[in-house]
């Protein structure tokens, strides 16, 4: 996959007088390109002369970095012990048939990524699926389907 | 100075920074795996806890990190209470690395004959990050660090791909407390099977015996200042040829002057 290193560079200069400021200059790359590709690792190393196993710590310690490209939209299903009881699994199933993908993985498009996570905070709304940081709550198998049609048909008027 | 009372022996601290090192050299052993003279102390692998007390207040402190600094503490290396927290861990320690020769032989002498605990993805690995920090502090490659966190935490290199940085010391098999990083040479090539590298020997330029990964000499080179050539032979065949060189030279005579 081919990287712009020049916005890396621009980044870099931004974080350049600031001292270890490792964190908060992956985390512009992360949202930049939405993961953190090896190329832009690699450059801050060089640039920024700290060791590259020093980034990859850091890269695989957070849990907001991604070393793997991840979609333009993020679903989160939860799966606490109480949307678990309501039916999460199936709500799961149905994102993730309708996706063809597994949990935690991207679709081929670079459209969607579908994570579980186990309980938001939101039990009384359960079963609970976080898109895009919105909330979706009291999900059925139905609502799931027109949940992700409107997200369907609004890409579909935009593209 | 710095007064401190150990197993009710009274010992001057001079210039001693950790208890660990205190009491080591006041002849009180305290067990370590973790713990290297060389690197900075880290605390991971809490064999050395001792207990503290200080007026009526009492804890628990990793030995090799904690600061000599107050006057007056008494410290006990053998309580009951470390005895029994040190036993804990110990078991742990066996329950991950039944395997290995050093923790077999600390827990028995603590009288384990076996770990409660079964875990059935062993590791000889007690994450102690000895290798870590030898490869940064005194090598100056950082070739590997932790990565991952929780349960999946590791030591690795960048990737988890053969690494570029190293270049083929096997410092870090040297320091692991429990050998397990393991160091194969087979056909002019250097493997460590935990970073999966493959470093190719070099061979000496005078008696074609293989004798170093081919990129440490250069390393070495670019760190220190030595002559260039030095490198190229290996460690005989550079005694031998400083020895050529002096005969050429009339070492009885009292006009030989030797720079400095």
């Amino acid at each position: 996959m081919n990287v712009d290193l020049g916005k890396v560079d621009k980044l870099i200069d931004k974080y350049r007088d600031e001292e270890a400021a490792y964190i908060p200059l992956l985390q512009d790359i992360n949202s930049e390109f939405r993961y953190l590709p090896r190329d832009a690792l690699k450059r801050v190393s060089q640039k920024m002369e700290v060791p590259l196993s020093h980034l990859f710590r850091l890269a695989t310690f957070y849990k907001s970095f991604s070393l793997v490209p991840r979609g333009e939209h993020e679903i989160q299903v939860c799966m606490g012990t109480a949307c678990h009881v309501r039916g999460a699994p199936r709500v799961l199933n149905k994102i993730t048939q309708q996706f063809q993908i597994y949990p935690g993985e991207t679709t081929a498009d670079q459209k969607f990524t579908v994570e579980t996570v186990n309980c938001v905070g939101a039990c009384a709304l359960g079963p609970l699926v976080v898109f895009d940081g919105k909330y979706f709550g009291h999900l059925n198998l139905s609502r799931t389907d027109k949940l992700l049609e409107g997200y369907h048909e609004e890409n579909k008027k935009s593209s | 100075m710095v007064r401190i009372n150990i197993d009710s022996k009274e010992v001057e601290a001079n210039g001693e920074s950790t208890l660990l090192e205190l009491a080591r050299k006041n002849g009180i052993e305290i067990p370590t795996l973790c713990h290297h003279q060389a690197v900075t102390p880290y605390g991971a692998c809490r064999l050395c806890l001792v207990e503290i007390k200080k007026e009526d207040e009492t804890k628990l402190v990793a030995s090799c990190t904690y600061p000599v600094r107050e006057d007056g503490i008494t410290v006990l290396t053998q309580s009951p209470k470390v005895n029994r927290v040190r036993k804990m861990i110990l078991e742990f320690l066996l329950a991950r690395c039944p395997e290995v020769e050093i923790i077999q032989e600390m827990s028995a002498e603590m009288g384990i004959k076996q770990s409660r605990f079964i875990l059935y993805d062993n590791d000889d690995c007690i994450l102690c990050g000895l290798c870590a920090r030898v490869c940064e502090e005194i090598i100056g490659k950082s070739a590997v660090s932790f990565t991952d966190r929780g349960p999946d935490r590791k030591v690795s290199t960048p990737f988890n791909e053969p690494s570029e940085e190293c270049v083929g010391c096997t410092a870090c098999a040297f320091v692991c407390p429990t050998g397990a990083i393991k160091v194969e040479e087979w056909d002019e090539i250097r493997f460590i099977e935990k970073w999966n590298t493959e470093i190719p020997l070099q061979k000496c330029a005078k008696c074609d015996m293989l004798y170093t990964p081919a990129n440490t000499p250069g390393y070495i080179l670019s760190k220190m200042q030595l002559p260039e050539n030095l490198l190229r032979l290996c460690e005989k065949c550079r005694r031998k040829s400083v020895a050529e060189s002096l005969s050429n030279y009339d070492v009885t005579s009292k006009n030989v002057i030797i720079k400095k």
